[in-house]
């Protein structure tokens, strides 16, 4: 079937064959996406993100039940650490998700993060994509397991819950920086262990501590993700959330915003493409006679940028 | 630009056996030899596998089973693959099977059986010399 038919069909071959396709930059994948684009902007995303171990998956494994409960469909797009010495991975989000795996309103991809620093693999934008083309009310991205600065994720979701574990460290963690700023709720997953309600009090002093505005503080949900506990209330937040920034008007900002992050970063990554594979010669060049100090890297610079106004 | 070729492999345990530890040797060897491998945990039904199969676009399904139920879940998992017109997943086995069901299996289209005792990079040689994608 033709990607692009297929993937409005709903075909599910046609989606996880595409997403190959991205995974591996191949051209037809483009062709596909540009066509698939007009179709894109109806679901909603949501990023879970937090420390390995937390029980992401688990979360989103419930959380994905209640929606579908509730007759929602749900993308899954599960993304794992590459070894950055062997390009290997072991991808094992699916485990945690095997009641989900034959609900046909469900679609699942555990993605290896092939080389980004992020959280999330490359891939993923353009995976997001795929499955809002395919018609998926919600897409969830699990991040990969994240210390304290891998929040690429703000890039591609419309919210993110950030779930944490009792037991990972004194307050001074919640004070840091990184992904306790992006959370739009937090889930104290595990918190039938001790030490929840303390974590839950520092996130609370951490909130009001903060200088930031907040539209809507992030409330703290307790949750046990293998009984089901705080599930719920956690996916009632969710869907609040996102009734109130899509109302303020705040969801089509965001999403504003998004789309010119991405749109500025497919033109740096193209026009530099561009440059060293035209401009490569003169490059070396100037290379060689900054090393010598013959010249001084900003007039290089400036040289270089005459070359390309004129050459066009 | 076209990216690396990376092959995908599932892991996957049919049936009702608890056993799963030779399942994750195979994945961590073959994720060390630079594969993305999906492990997807303990009693997956073969409509399970294939679904997972299908959804993670996979070049290869490795089973593992110790159940002796091989004879009745490997011909499925083929059976359910041919019905969604799968052909170009490259199926194998592996685990407590005796060697005399093994011509029955490839009948069936398991393209190898490794029992106990094959060496690891045996394995991964037929993967990298038999992916059909």
């Amino acid at each position: 079937m033709e990607l692009v038919e297929g993937i409005l069909k709903k075909d599910k071959k046609t989606a996880a064959r595409l997403i190959t396709l991205i995974e591996r930059e191949d051209p037809k994948a483009i062709d596909a996406l540009k066509k698939l684009y007009k179709h894109t902007g109806n679901s909603y995303i949501i990023g879970i993100t937090g420390p390995p171990g937390a029980g992401k998956s688990s979360l989103v494994n419930e959380l994905a039940k209640k929606m579908r409960a509730k007759g929602k469909t749900v993308g899954i797009i599960a993304v794992d650490p590459t070894s950055p010495f062997t390009g290997g991975a072991l991808l094992g989000d699916r485990i945690r998700m095997q009641d989900l795996t034959l609900d046909p309103g469900i679609f699942i991809r555990s993605m290896a993060s092939r080389g980004s620093l992020g959280g999330i693999a490359k891939a993923a934008y353009d995976a997001v994509n795929v499955l809002d083309a395919f018609g998926m009310d919600y897409i969830i991205i699990e991040t990969v397991g994240v210390g304290q600065t891998e929040i690429d994720i703000v890039k591609v979701a419309d919210m993110v819950v950030v779930v944490l574990v009792p037991g990972l460290g004194d307050d001074v963690q919640a004070i840091k920086a990184g992904i306790m700023e992006i959370a739009d709720i937090f889930a104290v997953n595990k918190s039938d262990r001790e030490g929840a309600d303390k974590l839950v009090t520092e996130i609370e002093m951490m909130l009001d501590l903060s200088q930031k505005e907040f539209d809507l503080k992030p409330p703290i949900i307790k949750t046990v993700a293998t009984t089901g506990i705080g599930i719920d209330e956690l996916e009632a937040k969710i869907s609040e959330h996102l009734s109130y920034i899509q109302n303020k008007g705040l969801l089509e900002q965001k999403r504003k915003e998004k789309t010119r992050e991405k749109f500025m970063e497919l033109i740096k990554f193209h026009i530099s493409k561009m440059i060293f594979q035209e401009k490569g010669d003169i490059i070396e060049t100037l290379l060689k006679d900054i090393s010598n100090k013959v010249i001084d890297p900003y007039t290089a610079m400036e040289k270089l940028l005459q070359s390309i106004i004129k050459g066009e | 630009m076209q990216g690396e070729r990376t092959i995908r492999v599932l892991i996957a345990k049919p049936g009702l056996d608890g056993h799963d530890r030779g399942a994750k040797v195979i994945a961590r060897a073959l994720r060390d030899a630079g594969m993305e491998v999906i492990y997807t945990g303990l009693r997956q039904t073969p409509e399970q596998i294939v679904e997972a199969a299908i959804q993670e676009d996979v070049d290869v399904i490795g089973l593992s089973i110790l159940s002796g139920a091989h004879n009745v879940l490997f011909p499925r998992i083929m059976e359910l693959l041919r019905e969604r017109g799968i052909d170009d997943i490259l199926v194998i086995g592996g685990g407590v099977i005796p060697h005399e069901d093994i011509p029955f299996l490839k009948e069936c289209g398991i393209a190898e059986i490794f029992t106990p005792g094959t060496p690891i990079s045996q394995i991964i040689d037929f993967i990298k010399n038999n992916v059909k994608k």
